[in-house]
């Protein structure tokens, strides 16, 4: 399914200011606490195991990656113009958004364990 | 009341025109620095710099054709109003985009002035540019009424289409556009993409998009809403502030873009839901 530029473009507004608000939150979270104590191991893990805090996590992960990515579709669709390069970057771009979600989320599933053992 | 208002934009007025002739340099002779290049015949670029005698009211075509007539035939300049009508003599001067016949030597700051080809074009000799491209653009966005219920074919039945001047309003500022194409050399989108319509021809296409005699909303806005169509616009404003005729292209292809979100209602949707309307009451009645 093909998107029109002006689908992909709302998506691009929606998500950056949903990430305002989320980072907004998510350094909110560093500030409860001493920042230096935030970023303890055992502090980290523990913010991995509350659950809102992780849908939170992952909410940043995936509005950072597609608002991003999509920027970086849009500075690389202006250096050169022709259809294999368009093409080409749309593809990359869209594979490095899902890697990274892939990567980050996997991480999150780790750091939380969710009873598989994997702590 | 009145009068006091009237006497203050009076006298701000004065102010303004005092403020505008202060600015002016009264000289009687400027260096035009004039860009030279022949690819072609194999002409190098370079600067050819000419004095020419100018009084308070000259502007710099008529400085450039000075030039021209008693210096050196062989200047390409491209020209023909002289009026800032048909927007055939845009160049950089001093390098801004303007209107030759519409820039007073007077109000330069400097005893010389440098005119250059517009950027942003293909280059064809000294001042003159290939205006292919952009009337390619601009051919794109069909610049014209399009509606099929016009009777353009029965010349006994003549359609009309009433418009009022708040219908009007909407649109009359893009239409002052004369394709001068000094928006396009400002525009640092076309700078680097040449697939970018540019705002001259994507404010045409809101021109007639917010026009409620057209009716081919859908057609315009396939052809804008391209991946280097009107979301490429980075909002620069060069576009608006070069304008000569006063059109803010940059307010139209924002104005297109918050329609194509859906920001902003639809008046032309509004009335053709309420003609729909009324013409099914019709049928009943």
């Amino acid at each position: 399914m093909m998107l029109r530029e002006s689908q992909i473009m709302k998506i691009h507004y929606i998500t950056g200011i949903a990430a305002l608000f989320v980072v907004a939150v998510h350094i909110m979270m560093r500030l409860i606490m001493p920042y230096s104590l935030s970023l303890e191991y055992e502090n980290v893990i523990a913010n991995y195991h509350n659950v809102p805090y992780l849908v939170l996590l992952e909410s940043i992960l995936v509005l950072i990656a597609i608002h991003g990515f999509n920027g970086l579709r849009i500075i690389l669709l202006e250096l050169r113009q022709s259809k294999a390069w368009e093409d080409g970057i749309t593809i990359l771009t869209i594979a490095a958004m899902m890697a990274v979600v892939a990567y980050g989320t996997r991480t999150i599933i780790i750091a939380n364990g969710f009873g598989l053992g994997f702590e | 009341m009145t009068e006091q208002v009237i006497e203050k934009i009076e006298s701000m007025e004065k102010k303004r025109e005092k403020e505008k002739h202060g600015k002016e340099t009264i000289r009687s002779s400027v260096v035009l620095k004039i860009y030279r290049a022949n690819k072609r015949a194999g002409e190098q670029p370079h600067y050819d710099s000419v004095e020419v005698p100018v009084q308070r009211w000259t502007t710099v075509l008529d400085a450039l054709l000075h030039a021209k007539q008693y210096k050196d035939p062989s200047i390409g300049i491209r020209y023909s109003c002289r009026m800032a009508s048909c927007g055939s003599c845009g160049m950089k001067i001093n390098g801004i985009p303007r209107l030759a016949c519409y820039t007073k030597v007077s109000e330069l700051e400097g005893s010389t002035v440098t005119v250059e080809p517009l950027a942003n074009f293909p280059h064809i000799r000294d001042l003159v540019t290939d205006f292919a491209q952009f009337f390619s653009h601009h051919h794109d966005v069909k610049p014209f009424v399009q509606n099929e219920n016009a009777d353009i074919k029965d010349k006994n039945k003549l359609s009309e289409f009433m418009q009022s001047p708040e219908d009007l309003d909407k649109f009359l500022q893009f239409s002052y556009c004369i394709k001068c194409g000094l928006c396009y050399s400002a525009c640092p989108t076309v700078a680097t993409d040449t697939k970018f319509p540019g705002p001259q021809a994507l404010s045409q296409a809101y021109r007639y998009f917010i026009d409620n005699r057209d009716n081919a909303t859908k057609d315009r806005i396939n052809i804008v809403d391209d991946k280097h169509g009107i979301w490429r616009c980075h909002f620069a404003g060069s576009c608006s502030s070069v304008c000569p005729k006063g059109v803010d292209p940059a307010l139209g292809i924002q104005l297109l873009r918050g329609h194509m979100l859906g920001f902003s209602k639809n008046e032309k949707k509004i009335a053709d839901l309420q003609d729909r309307l009324r013409k099914d009451e019709e049928a009943k009645q």
